[in-house]
């Protein structure tokens, strides 16, 4: 209350709030220790313990373990899984977006679509796996796919189901954004739709897809309970290894290698999203 | 126009002689084309929950038609888990927590962000979605030996609270940012002040009851997470629905009940989340 007294107005809220005993900042403590005690502090110790060897001391070669073979299996293992179900993602999404865009903009069609999207794209998880499991999988009713367990395949085609729900809300922003204006303009000049594509709207287009790509990657990199629940014997992708490094305490010798390979990930999701926000501020400019 | 489009079989053809006729034709190849996606995509999406519905209807024999695995849900016990039905409701009461709290930690201190410390705006944006970027499998690494610390005081799984809030706050601060750029914060504030109110009335009675669709928005994406989660449960060895799920289906291959209680699971999420997209859409202009 002693606070609220001496500043008339909330319009000037910075230099207000400095000059007072209590500083508004203080206001914010609680939201901010928070953060950094469940957010910030986990991030510090995978840093940190990722650089020392289990008795405590400093090693900073154990960076050159993720080029050990082994760790580079898992690492490319999920490279590959990410870049299938992100393209097929990204491209079956961008066509789905399309034909959502195309249609009428208050339909029923488009605003189904848009709000299962929003479900599905949040429809990772163990219950992804039981369904695909009991559709195409050993004990399916469609079909009994042979190449169910098969890696990549098998759970690329799993993962690809909450990738083009992905896809469609972050590209159709996108789709929306291209004016028809455009496209009559090409065809008054004489383009074919080739044409049009090729020169027009897919370079407009393609900041937008690329960014949705890498978020897609992104993704599929972070996705742990679907394929724990497809496959739980084989190892096959860095969260899986993470996993039996913490619960088996068997690794690498002389490395935490749960905190190795978490930061590692670390690396990759931060060169990812650094490319997704470049791209996405690039595909802004049309889109105004 | 259908039969001289019909005529027309190249389109340079179309556009020099006919354009009313090319665009005629373009359309119609069009809806062929979205129909053809609508169909395939539908397919998709609905099959592999069809499949599960179905499965979890099925009977003693194969092909049969049964309720057994939906009764159980209620009173399912696994060998070396607890009761099914505890498991759910522990998820529920999680879901509950992790709401309150990720409310009375985000909104007071968005509001007053917004309000009074400004500079502050970009740092709390960045903070709420680093989680973004931090997989959930990495946080947890490094949430190790914070709940050994934990587990000293309180063995319950429902300290799962701390980290689920973690985890909801992209969600949730992007759902209250949308609901808070909707409404003129600084006059209201002002004309409160003006009128005797304390900052806590302001924040409290005067500006959370204006973004009301913000704040549902943020609890339902919450609640629809904290349902979802597996990751963190799994690794920090608690025990909540999709991980008695997990360990139902490793030790009882081909229990109705898993794809019973997945389904209902997943009907509540759909309906939280489909409330969401279509209350949200009522007051225009989200997202």
């Amino acid at each position: 209350m002693a606070v609220a007294a001496t500043s008339e107005t909330g319009a000037r809220p910075s230099r207000a709030g400095r000059r007072l005993a209590a500083p508004a900042w203080v206001g914010t403590v609680p939201f901010l220790a928070y953060v950094a005690v469940f957010l910030l502090l986990p991030t510090g110790i995978v840093v940190v313990d990722s650089l020392k060897n289990p008795n405590g001391a400093w090693a900073f070669a154990n960076v050159t373990e993720l080029g050990n073979p082994l760790v580079r299996g898992y690492f490319i293992g999920s490279f590959k899984l990410c870049v299938l179900s992100s393209v097929s993602g990204a491209v079956f999404g961008a066509i789905l977006a399309y034909a959502i865009a195309s249609g009428n903009p208050d339909g029923t069609v488009r605003r189904l679509y848009i709000a299962v999207s929003g479900v599905l794209a949040q429809f990772g998880g163990v219950t992804l796996a039981f369904a695909f499991l009991v559709l195409i999988g050993p004990i399916g009713l469609l079909i009994h796919a042979s190449w169910y367990f098969d890696f990549p395949w098998g759970i690329g085609l799993i993962y690809t189901y909450f990738q083009v729900p992905l896809m469609v809300l972050v590209f159709l922003p996108a789709i929306d954004g291209v004016k028809v204006q455009w496209r009559e303009a090409s065809e008054n000049l004489g383009a074919s739709a080739w044409q049009y594509w090729r020169y027009v709207g897919g370079p407009l287009l393609m900041p937008a897809f690329l960014g949705g790509l890498l978020l897609l990657f992104a993704n599929a990199l972070s996705a742990f309970a679907t394929i724990q629940a497809w496959e739980n014997q084989i190892a096959y992708i860095v969260p899986q290894q993470i996993s039996t490094a913490l619960s088996s305490e068997v690794g690498l010798s002389n490395v935490n290698t749960a905190d190795l390979l978490a930061l590692g990930m670390v690396i990759m999701v931060a060169i990812v999203m650094t490319g997704y926000a470049l791209l996405q501020r690039r595909a802004a400019r049309w889109l105004r | 126009m259908a039969a001289v489009t019909a005529l027309n079989e190249s389109p340079a053809a179309a556009s020099a002689g006919q354009p009313r006729g090319m665009q005629v034709r373009r359309r119609r190849r069009l809806n062929v084309f979205r129909y053809v996606v609508f169909t395939v995509f539908g397919l998709f999406f609905a099959l592999p929950l069809l499949a599960m519905l179905r499965f979890s209807l099925e009977g003693a024999k194969l092909g049969t038609w049964s309720l057994t695995a939906w009764r159980q849900i209620a009173s399912f016990q696994g060998t070396g888990v607890p009761p099914l039905i505890s498991s759910i409701e522990l998820t529920l009461e999680l879901a509950v927590i992790t709401c309150v709290v990720m409310l009375v930690l985000l909104v007071p201190t968005m509001i007053w962000i917004r309000l009074r410390v400004q500079w502050l705006t970009r740092t709390m944006e960045v903070l709420c979605l680093l989680p973004l970027t931090i997989p959930a499998i990495v946080l947890v690494v490094g949430l190790g030996p914070i709940y050994n610390r934990i587990q000293h005081y309180e063995l319950s799984a429902l300290m799962l609270f701390w980290v689920y809030v973690i985890l909801a706050l992209p969600f949730a601060y992007r759902a209250l940012a949308a609901g808070l750029s909707a409404i003129d914060v600084t006059t209201l504030s002002e004309a409160a002040r003006s009128l005797g109110a304390s900052w806590f009335t302001v924040i409290v009675r005067v500006i959370a009851p204006n973004m009301r669709q913000a704040i549902l928005n943020a609890l339902l994406l919450t609640a629809a997470l904290v349902l979802g989660e597996f990751t963190i449960a799994y690794l920090l060895l608690y025990n909540n629905l999709q991980e008695e799920l997990y360990s139902i289906s490793r030790n009882t291959p081909n229990a109705g009940v898993v794809y019973s209680t997945s389904f209902a699971a997943l009907l509540f999420a759909f309906v939280l989340l489909l409330i969401l997209s279509y209350a949200g859409r009522r007051r225009g202009g989200r997202g």
